[in-house]
């Protein structure tokens, strides 16, 4: 047995595979690649395969990480290329390395997310996208397992900046809680939907750009 | 991806659906191709990637040169919806291109309730339905399966029918497009080629006259054209391709696992079953090359499931050595195996302890009747004792879920049979009372029943489906006599059975009513939730037929059937033959045991179950 942490991006098409589907996929990309899975004992056996963060559908990332229990020790610096050989489009194994932390460590996710403004970008919008997200309290209606519930998410964002990219969309770069709770980045534009529903974007698309942990130091 | 897309998946169930990129999807420069193929499931993703004709269909045409073929599935209503709002045409996943610019639109027709969703797919390529008004070459629509071997109702819309099993025929006609397209052939003198082709059946070369009574008087071909067209097959089993490098569906589908089909045809001739007589004759592959394949399968795709497929896989001569050498490799690998449509009769313990090694199943049979006569009647050769003795194996051995299924309405059918459905059922509560290993857990029995669809080139060709009132009144009948806590009856609707029973033996006629009903918002039939029979009985009072003509008739030995256009290989003669015989619930036998000269076997040069 041995426990390996993989790193890897879920870019394009992939980022509509839901949490099960991503399971499922690495559970073959394994046994097509040839390195078996450490199975569970009991009546019906599975293979070990843990995800750090759920990531929601429709996000992209470069960012994921995955620890998976090997049934014997691989060469981890071939084992990228060999996985990536068998992956669907868009997903990337970028690193395999022996862990040395525990994902209750992660604390923050730095994310991007395109907004899009189809009648171009309302004027004044960064500054006050900017003013709104420096509020003492930001309250938004979110769904919970016991229903509706307010909660207010600034607690939840360490960080959070607006640019125009000068195409009819703004690029918002944020640094947002991990766990305990999460926030996800569309409760972001939930938040402009609740306070400012005139810079509400047509569209907006979001990806992961990195992990930390509580110092804000880079998850490894 | 387009950004239009990206919108629209924001907002539907299962997106992943909708965006290809699997692994094992085949990706081509398509500047690089000559024709280019929409290969058209009608029906969801989840259905449409279980089977394994798609799969053996995409591959073989990804292997020509200069062909690329795509895949096309019926989007759920959310993402029509959307879709239509948005404007975004029907798109193939590989590429994403919108399907009205493929060169060939070819549509695998596997069951009567998806043709609504073949001419809204069409519909939704921006195509027009009907073939007359599509004059030029490209888009070509065709279609294949087993639903073609009575072609008629599609008539209307699809330029080329492929009568018989794709393999080999659809490269040929590929191959004829691509050199039509080069030399800038009009549709018309391509098709009048086409129709040369063993195998293909081109239904503008076809006239077709109607009597007073409605029925049709004469079948006129033009031009050379052949009638019948004659199935195509593949003669020797183990030259077909299996598709051992497949996709891999990221997202759930219905089959997700290896489908190893060890044979095609059956050698029980069950008076019912369209597919029984529509394959023969029966074509096996040896047991090494299957265990190989079976392997290369697993290993290939990292499904940790395979399943034996064939119309009674029991009957697998080596069923045994294959069993073993797949599970040698499965069990320390922790795959599993499966086994479906197990016949009562010659279902082993030792066999099921195998089955059940790795995973353990509920029980499943379908004795089809109650009554030793009536399944007498339909040629099941199933006797009660095989199937309570089975039962007895399996309880004994663990099991405490058993599902049996039945069909009501069959030919010369009485009160009688049907009330021998309960006292069957009850009987296998008996034994289990009497032979449960652990009686604490409980047993589960689930009877199903549905509703008799004769089919076309069956015995029961001929035979008029019991209205749906008289199924109605049946199924009370039965719930009624079986009222056990233990047991779940489920029946299934009596008015899908009365649609698929008038598409499965419609006319040429019938095209107007489907292009009434999708015009007024049908499609995805096959889904209760989207299934309406106020808009098919709107359809056919608008086009003046009557459902009853076309369900419920009983007809005479000596009509113009509508599928005299194609032929199985399996004699007239012989079909009638057999259904005086089940009117006397007289028994055939297997073919294994003598033969019974159904004619098929010419197609193989006179060999069967080699």
């Amino acid at each position: 047995m041995a426990r390996v942490r993989l790193l890897f991006a879920k870019m394009g098409r992939s980022k509509y595979l839901s949490h099960l589907d991503l399971m499922r996929t690495f559970q073959r990309v394994f046994i097509r690649a040839g390195v078996p899975l450490h199975h569970t004992e009991g009546f019906n056996p599975h293979p070990y395969l843990s995800f750090a963060l759920p990531l929601s559908v429709g996000v992209e990332s470069v960012t994921e990480l995955l620890d998976a229990e090997l049934s014997c020790s691989e060469d981890l610096s071939a084992l990228p290329m060999r996985l990536n050989q068998q992956m669907p489009e868009g997903i990337r194994v970028l690193e395999a390395y022996e862990p040395a932390t525990k994902f209750a460590a992660l604390a923050w996710v730095a994310v991007e997310g395109y907004l899009d403004y189809d009648a171009g970008v309302p004027a004044e919008s960064l500054t006050a996208l900017s003013s709104l997200f420096a509020s003492k309290e930001l309250v938004i209606t979110k769904k919970t397992k016991k229903g509706m519930a307010e909660v207010n998410i600034i607690p939840a964002i360490g960080d959070i900046s607006f640019e125009d990219t000068g195409d009819g969309r703004v690029l918002l770069r944020a640094v947002i809680a991990a766990q305990n709770p999460s926030l996800n980045p569309e409760h972001l534009i939930t938040a402009i939907k609740t306070h400012r529903p005139d810079l509400t974007p047509d569209f907006a698309a979001f990806k992961r750009l990195a992990v930390y942990d509580g110092a804000k130091a880079v998850f490894h | 991806m387009n950004r239009q897309l990206e919108r629209i998946l924001k907002t539907v169930q299962k997106p992943a659906r909708y965006t290809g990129g699997e692994y094992g999807a085949i990706m081509k420069d398509k500047e690089r191709v000559q024709t280019r193929v929409a290969l058209c499931f009608p029906d969801t993703y989840e259905i449409g990637m279980s089977n394994l004709g798609m799969r053996i269909l995409y591959a073989v045409a990804n292997k020509m040169d200069g062909v690329w073929c795509e895949r096309v599935f019926a989007p759920w209503g959310d993402m029509e919806e959307a879709m239509e709002k948005a404007g975004l045409p029907l798109f193939a996943l590989e590429s994403g291109d919108p399907v009205g610019s493929f060169d060939i639109i070819a549509f695998s027709l596997g069951y009567e309730l998806a043709y609504t969703n073949v001419l809204n797919m069409l519909r939704l390529a921006g195509l027009p339905l009907r073939r007359a008004d599509r004059p030029g070459l490209s888009p070509l629509v065709i279609a294949g399966g087993t639903c073609c071997y009575n072609p008629e109702p599609m008539a209307d819309f699809i330029d080329l029918f492929i009568i018989g099993e794709g393999e080999t025929v659809n490269g040929e006609v590929i191959e004829a497009y691509g050199r039509a397209k080069k030399d800038g052939l009009t549709k018309q003198a391509f098709l009048a080629l086409a129709a040369k082709i063993p195998g293909v059946y081109v239904p503008s070369l076809y006239d077709v006259a109607y009597g007073g009574d409605g029925t049709i008087s004469a079948i006129t071909p033009c031009g050379g054209a052949p009638l019948p067209v004659v199935k195509r097959i593949v003669e020797n089993l183990d030259d077909a391709y299996f598709p051992a490098e497949t996709i891999v569906p990221s997202t759930e589908i219905v089959h997700d696992r290896v489908v190893l089909e060890l044979f095609r045809g059956c050698i029980r001739g069950c008076r019912f079953c369209q597919a029984g007589y529509v394959y023969r004759p029966v074509r096996a592959r040896a047991p090494d090359k299957l265990t190989k394949m079976g392997i290369e399968g697993l290993e290939k795709s990292g499904y940790e499931e395979i399943t034996l497929s064939s119309l009674s896989t029991s009957d697998y001569k080596e069923l045994e050595t294959l069993c073993d050498g797949l599970l040698s490799w499965c069990e320390p690998r922790k795959a599993s195996l499966s086994l479906p449509s197990l016949r009562a009769d010659n279902f082993s313990m030792e066999l099921m302890r195998k089955a059940q090694k790795v995973r353990k199943s509920g029980l499943t049979f379908a004795p089809e009747a109650g009554s030793q006569r009536l399944r007498d009647a339909i040629n099941k050769n199933v006797t009660e004792e095989a199937l309570l003795q089975t039962c007895r194996i399996a309880f004994a051995g663990g099991w405490n879920s058993v599902k049996l299924y039945f069909m009501l309405g069959l030919p010369t059918e009485t009160d009688a049979d049907v009330v021998a459905i309960a006292e069957l059922a009850h009987k296998v509560l008996g034994i289990w009372k009497q032979h449960a290993a652990n009686k604490s857990r409980g047993v589960r029995l689930t009877v199903s029943t549905s509703c008799f669809v004769p089919k076309a080139h069956t015995p029961f060709q001929w035979a008029g489906q019991v209205t749906m009132a008289e199924y109605e009144r049946r199924v009370a009948l039965l719930r009624d006599a079986m009222r056990a806590r233990a047991i779940v009856y489920n029946w299934h609707d009596a008015k899908t059975s009365l649609i698929e029973a008038v598409l499965a033996r419609g006319d040429r006629r019938i095209g107007a009513v489907l292009a009434h009903v999708v015009q007024n918002g049908g499609r995805l039939d096959a889904w209760e939730e989207y299934f309406s029979f106020e808009r098919w009985q709107k359809a056919f009072e608008a086009t003046g037929l009557d459902p009853a003509f076309y369900a419920n008739r009983e007809r005479l030995y000596g009509e113009v059937l509508p599928w005299h256009v194609t032929s199985a290989g399996v004699g007239e003669a012989f079909l009638y033959g057999e259904y005086e015989k089940a009117l006397r619930a007289e028994l055939s036998p297997d073919c294994r045991t003598a033969c019974t000269a159904c004619g098929a076997s010419s197609l193989t040069g006179g060999r069967c179950d080699g």
